[in-house]
């Protein structure tokens, strides 16, 4: 049960950085991709009906491990205090960006919440990213399951730890250029004319870095974490994801360059599920990773809810969870198409 | 000053008091953006159609709001109240995961439909799109007031070994008689919002002379839902809530009322202000017997008073809570004469040349603001010095590795962030009705 859990909220936490990752990505590229009004209302026209649903991912993820695994959230939330402060001000000045932006034809206006939008999009992977690299370093839990960090302390993964060092940096810079990647997938799936060429460009050069950081964070993964290395080689589940993440990154190229962009986007979409799918199925069970005392680790099994509560979670969870599949689902059919700039007013 | 549980509770109770400013506004409107829809599908009158879309773009941007406000909400639980959250997760998480899988992603998924889909969808299936937000945020409203009731009034759950409390009955749990009492005064307050700032734009845009079709729309639905919620907020779902924090809180009854004695034939006091060093209530105005009438049903019942009570279990601000209580209870008897008042004009056909009137609804609408406020903060100071009643105080719900350095730092930047965001939100609402419904075009 501890186990089917520590499943559904990887899944939950693994699709709100397929759905809204598209959205970061979109944003960090618009200043560039889109340059007059008319083209950065194509953008937001793309992105618009949906990145209010995906951003709600993030908060059924956040229920769902308050469901089953409290202290999990109680302890991981109070530890990265201002990191979690910080994202959440960064998703709020997204969130406004991109609604309160076409409100007012003004062109100061909108180049304030053009700049702002974007901003917050790159922040946010970064921020997120660095936070699994934090789980995936460890944190030093107390003898009650606690701990705090400040935000940067010696920058060493190895020596007093903060919540930014140069491995969970590596992991955040490797996050932004991921979500960016992915963003220009999708907006050259959803776009045509010269967002779409512009987007196409940005996602051929992003790739090889793409390529060449993932090869960086994995190497520097093995240092800092060697035990992963074991959970990896283990655990069957481990090597379908990550022959899932192969195939969706070779896919993400191979399906650009042959023009075919739906391909391209869900090869990326593949690609960041697999990672995640194979880092949180090497981490079972552990959760939030203790350093030095591994034994102190919060782990799906000693930090769960009781059995009850688990059980009648589930009644209810699956019927959700489909609803939630079906809503997107209608709205991508709805949207279907290339998505264009609405007339003033009508529209992002 | 650096205590962190202080700025914990400030902090909550702020980015809480402004989060509610949005979804009450935007629960009240949705449930009338059906009915100006539905009176448009059936008549097929202009001003309906126009009073939809003109009510469509103001709670698009009260939605927005509301939604980047609440994303913190949700995540506070674990940052400021970390042992709380682990303590109770067990309960509350089961509401709280129900709330973003059935009630946020339906909201979130059709609003944007609902606010530019007008000429996408065709008449009908927007229409549907407005049932589904209404629905969506009112189911919001539900699982969240559900997860507050259990604070209240904890039942379905039982206690583990470490302390912690787990479910043990989902059904008990979900429908807390607590809940349903608190969901229908909450709702109707929610309604009173919406009403209240569709008269006042009704009441406006007649007094300048301008929108004719779309003012005389919202002063009439307006003024006929305003009336309907106030007296239901009032009656029965305002004397019903009193009744249930006389049975299960009858601490915080006595100190909403400045109640520092016990006795007979209780009186309930309009004016007065409480002296707690001195535990007495200054300059009362009192009516006889009506407060044991409230909380008992009965003329002379016994109401006790703070006294009776150790002190270690009095509200943490016996003061602000009386005198929330005490706005809340004012404000709802001045809504139903308002409302009645132009009810009856309306009813009269002489609403819309009554100009006194049309000033005084127009200028009424922050008033349902304040009393929903005043009625939640009488609500959580009420629980104090509980976090849940009678299980978890809260002096030891806090996380316990923040400082008060931190908590000081993050509740600043929530004032600078929230204080810009009022204004902006202030800013584009007025420019929307000053330019009315005409520029509002969904399209056809
Ligand atoms: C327009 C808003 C509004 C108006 C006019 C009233 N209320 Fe109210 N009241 C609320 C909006 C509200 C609220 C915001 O909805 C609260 C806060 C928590 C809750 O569920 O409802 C509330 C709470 C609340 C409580 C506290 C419950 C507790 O401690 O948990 C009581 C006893 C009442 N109300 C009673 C009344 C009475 C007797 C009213 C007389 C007219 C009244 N309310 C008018
Ligand atoms: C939206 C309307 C609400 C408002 C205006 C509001 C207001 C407040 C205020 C003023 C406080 C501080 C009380 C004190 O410390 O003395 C507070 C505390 C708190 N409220 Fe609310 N609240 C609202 C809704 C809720 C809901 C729905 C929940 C639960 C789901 C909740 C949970 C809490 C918690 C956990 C605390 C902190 C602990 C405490 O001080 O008791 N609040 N709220
Ligand atoms: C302190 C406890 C509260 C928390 C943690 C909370 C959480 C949230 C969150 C996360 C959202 C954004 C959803 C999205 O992305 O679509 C939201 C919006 C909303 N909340 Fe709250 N909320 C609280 C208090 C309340 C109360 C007391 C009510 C009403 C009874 C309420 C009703 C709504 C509604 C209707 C929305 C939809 C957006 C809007 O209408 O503005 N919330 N809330």
């Amino acid at each position: 049960m501890e186990a089917l859990w520590f499943a559904i909220a990887s899944v939950m936490v693994a699709l709100y950085v397929v759905l809204d990752g598209f959205d970061f990505g979109a944003g960090i590229l618009h200043l560039f991709v889109a340059r007059e009004d008319r083209e950065r209302r194509q953008v937001l026209s793309a992105i618009g009906p949906y990145w209010d649903g995906n951003e709600v991912w993030l908060l059924a993820a956040g229920g769902v491990l308050f469901l089953a695994f409290p202290k999990v959230l109680a302890s991981g939330l109070s530890g990265f205090y201002l990191a979690i402060f910080l994202l959440l001000w960064v998703l709020l000045l997204r969130g406004i960006g991109i609604e309160f932006r076409s409100h007012v034809a003004d062109r100061m206006w909108r180049g304030f919440w053009d700049a702002t939008f974007a901003l917050a999009s790159l922040l946010a992977p970064v921020l997120l990213g660095a936070a699994l690299g934090n789980l995936v370093r460890g944190v030093p839990l107390d003898e009650e399951g606690w701990f705090g960090l400040s935000l940067f302390d010696s920058f060493s993964p190895f020596g007093a730890l903060g919540i930014l060092d140069w491995y969970t940096v590596l992991a955040g810079v490797f996050a932004l250029v991921a979500i960016t990647h992915h963003g220009a997938l999708f907006l050259v799936w959803k776009t045509d004319g010269p967002v779409q060429a512009r987007s196409r460009t940005a996602a051929a050069r992003l790739f090889p870095l793409v390529v060449g950081l993932w090869i960086a964070a994995s190497a520097a993964t093995l240092s800092v974490a060697p035990l992963l290395l074991e959970g990896l080689r283990a655990r069957p589940l481990a090597w379908i994801s990550s022959a899932l993440f192969l195939a969706g990154l070779a896919t993400s190229f191979l399906a650009r360059r042959a023009g075919r962009d739906l391909a391209a986007f869900l090869g990326s979409c593949a690609f960041l599920l697999g990672l995640l799918a194979a880092t949180a199925a090497a981490l079972y069970p552990t959760m939030i990773r203790a350093v030095p005392d591994a034994a102190r680790s919060l782990t799906a099994l000693n930090s769960a809810a009781s059995p009850e509560a688990l059980e009648k979670g589930l009644y209810w969870w699956p019927i959700g969870f489909v609803l939630a599949l079906g809503y997107a689902a209608l709205l991508f059919r709805l949207h279907r198409g290339k998505a264009q700039a609405a007339p003033e007013g009508e529209g992002y | 000053m650096t205590d962190p549980l202080f700025w914990h509770r400030l902090q909550f109770g702020f980015t809480a008091t402004f989060h509610y400013i949005f979804p009450q506004l935007t629960m009240g409107l949705a449930a009338l953006i059906v009915v100006f829809k539905a009176l448009a599908l059936r008549t097929g009158g202009e001003g309906w159609t126009l009073a939809a879309r003109f009510w469509t773009r103001v709670f698009g941007i009260s939605f927005a709001v509301g939604v980047v406000t609440g994303i913190p909400m949700e995540f506070q639980f674990g940052t400021n109240w970390a042992v709380f959250s682990s303590r109770t997760g067990g309960v509350i998480g089961q509401t709280l995961a129900m709330e973003g899988l059935f009630a946020f992603f339906l909201e979130s998924s059709f609003l944007a439909l609902l606010v530019f889909g007008e000429r996408r969808l065709g008449p009908r299936r927007h229409f549907l799109a407005a049932l589904a937000l209404f629905f969506g945020s009112w189911l919001s409203g539900y699982f969240i007031i559900a997860t507050d009731a259990f604070m209240q009034h904890p039942v379905g759950h039982s206690s583990a070994a470490d302390g912690s409390l787990q479910i043990a009955s989902l059904l008990e749990y979900v429908f807390n008689p607590w809940a349903l009492v608190q969901y229908l005064h909450n709702q109707m307050g929610a309604l009173v919002t919406g009403a209240f700032a569709v008269a006042a734009v009704g009441a406006f845009w007649t007094l300048r002379g301008e929108h004719a079709a779309a003012a005389r729309a919202s002063l009439r639905v307006g003024v006929v839902a305003g009336f309907i919620g106030s007296a239901l907020v009032a009656f029965p779902s305002g004397h019903m809530q009193g009744r249930m924090v006389a049975d299960h809180q009858p601490i915080a009854l006595a100190a909403m009322e400045g109640r520092f004695e016990s006795g007979t034939h209780a009186p309930l006091s309009f004016i007065g202000q409480p002296d707690v060093a001195n535990r007495r209530l200054d300059n009362p105005i009192r009516l006889p017997g009506i407060l044991s009438e409230i909380a008992y049903g009965d003329f002379s019942a016994n109401v006790r008073g703070l006294e009776e009570f150790p002190e270690s279990d009095w509200p943490t601000n016996i003061e602000l809570l009386y005198y929330s209580f005490h706005v809340m209870a004012g404000l709802g008897t001045l809504f139903i004469a308002l409302m009645a008042l132009a009810l009856g004009m309306l009813w009269l056909g002489r609403l819309e040349r009554t100009r006194v009137l049309l000033w005084a609804l127009a200028l009424a609408f922050p008033f349902p603001f304040i009393a929903n406020t005043a009625g939640w903060l009488t609500a959580e100071l009420g629980r104090q010095p509980w976090l849940v009643y009678g299980i978890l105080r809260t002096s030891e719900g806090g996380s316990p590795t923040v400082h008060g350095g931190a908590t000081l730092f993050t509740t600043l930047g929530f004032a600078g962030l929230y204080f810009v965001l009022g204004i902006l939100f202030l800013a584009l609402v007025s420019a929307e009705v000053r330019r009315g419904p005409a520029a509002a075009q969904g399209g056809h």
